[in-house]
């Protein structure tokens, strides 16, 4: 047997191509099965409006996403993220949260370990949880959708992002400081900046805090002991 | 065949893809697991990695299911449940849904009944526009990494504070989020503010975990201190919006 020489990382690689590019074909059966067992084509008008709004808007945003997510989540993490979903809402701040517990530094073999095994167990977790909840929707359904708990679910991402936010910015505040008041500004005096828009700012955001951070640390203003991500003992 | 949106075929379709995608988590969960073993990094806080990540994952968890819920009434439960199991998100895909239905003269929340020719037009519109990160991260990601390795070698402090920035940047972005309908208060519509205090009550509750951890030194707290911080301001959100509407 040819022995593998390939190091973890590389190995990540080589699987995640194979698995993410396996379940696009999955995924584009999906509706091509329907066709086929359904004897039925698409509404073509219909696909091609819906398309000519969606595609352009969506496809910009994954890639920019990939370009913003893969240096915080990892190879295998992102190799995952963007087959299982929920990212923004669930899967980054969860490795985030799971690298800073453990100390871990994103970009290293060990970072990208522990955010692949907290996004797999998500991944899992969630989808047991959304299985469970389809099987028991009809009862589920009074209390889950009952109008006392509206405002709870409402505000999970305030909820969830509060709670994130006070442990990153204690850490790295002087980075904090300009993307912060940038999207205060943004999201207070623009309308149409909203939770359906939230994805978009993201990379927005982070390019400024980029070009933020870039000046700061090239005028010394961003000293040793102030990143988000402890050192590697 | 005759069409219906909960025809057992489509389940049946829906479950080989969601099976196939927790294939893919296992996969990884394992390969992952093998190698933290493999440089012998500290069991116990590995162990505290899979329990936080599983706590912290059930309130999201539960509000997708009350999202496949609310899409189910216009396009049946079988496709939300895909769509949010596995590589959607609720804002993409409720967009991606409404747009294709907009192209029939249709309106999601409205439409409570879809022909087959409809419903296969909704799910070809939300899986294309949907796949450029499944199908770009393999493209991109070991370029990406590799960009990232050469600019750590180049200047290591740079490196870490782009990481920093990163995170922090994604941070900004849903702080503001918090904020969008803040602009209301100006004109007396106080139900802006809500989302305001949550945020700062699970800060608060979050600061209090901190601050309870140093004093009684109660490590196991750091596993949870996420989780107990986001429910609890997801709970104080109810009669925050009593108060203010």
């Amino acid at each position: 047997m040819k022995k593998n020489n390939l190091s973890y990382l590389e190995q990540v690689h080589r699987d995640g191509r194979i698995w993410n590019y396996s379940m696009a074909a999955l995924f584009f059966l999906f509706p091509v099965l329907l066709c086929i067992v359904f004897s039925v084509l698409p509404n073509w008008g219909g696909l091609l409006k819906g398309l000519i709004v969606t595609l352009p808007m969506y496809w910009a945003i994954g890639v920019i996403e990939v370009i913003t997510y893969v240096p915080m989540l990892g190879a295998g993490g992102s190799y995952l993220s963007f087959v299982t979903g929920n990212i923004s809402n669930l899967k980054l701040p969860c490795a985030l949260s799971a690298m800073e517990k453990y100390g871990a530094k994103a970009g290293t073999e060990e970072g990208d370990i522990i955010s692949t095994i907290s996004i797999a167990v998500s991944s899992i977790t969630t989808t047991l949880i959304v299985f469970l909840g389809v099987l028991l929707m009809i009862p589920l359904s009074p209390v889950l959708q009952n109008p006392v708990l509206d405002p709870a679910f409402a505000q999970m991402l305030p909820a969830l992002f509060g709670a994130l936010g006070v442990v990153f910015i204690s850490k790295s505040w002087k980075i904090a400081i300009a993307p912060i008041a940038l999207m205060l500004i943004l999201f207070i005096s623009i309308p149409a900046l909203n939770e359906g828009t939230v994805g978009i700012m993201v990379p927005v955001s982070a390019v400024f805090t980029l070009i933020v951070s870039r000046v700061m640390y090239k005028k010394g203003l961003l000293d040793e002991k102030k990143t988000v991500i402890p050192e590697e003992e | 065949m005759e069409f219906r949106m909960d025809h057992p075929v489509i389940y049946a379709l829906v479950a080989i893809t969601i099976v196939a995608v927790l294939g893919q988590s296992i996969f990884f969960l394992w390969r992952a697991l093998s190698k933290a073993k493999e440089l012998k990094m500290d069991k116990a806080k590995i162990r505290a990695t899979i329990l936080s990540s599983l706590v912290f994952t059930i309130a999201p968890a539960v509000s997708i299911i009350i999202c496949v819920m609310t899409l189910s009434k216009s396009l049946g439960v079988a496709l939300p449940w895909l769509r949010l199991s596995v590589v959607g998100s609720l804002s993409y895909e409720t967009v991606a849904a409404n747009n294709a239905l907009s192209g029939m003269g249709l309106k999601l929340g409205e439409v409570t009944g879809l022909s087959a020719s409809q419903f296969v037009t909704v799910v070809f519109v939300m899986t294309i526009s949907i796949m450029a990160g499944v199908l770009l991260t393999p493209i991109a990601s070991k370029k990406i990494q590799g960009g990232l390795k050469k600019m750590e070698t180049r200047d290591k402090r740079w490196s870490a504070i782009f990481s920093d920035a990163l995170f922090m940047g994604m941070i900004a972005a849903f702080l503001g989020f918090v904020f969008c309908d803040f602009s209301g208060v100006f004109v007396g519509e106080l139900s802006g503010l809500v989302p305001v205090l949550v945020m700062l009550s699970s800060a608060v509750l979050m600061a209090g975990c901190g601050a309870l951890m140093k004093l009684t030194g109660w490590k196991f707290l750091n596993d949870y201190a996420l989780p107990i911080s986001m429910v609890g301001g997801m709970l104080l959100a109810i009669p925050y919006t009593a108060w203010l509407g």
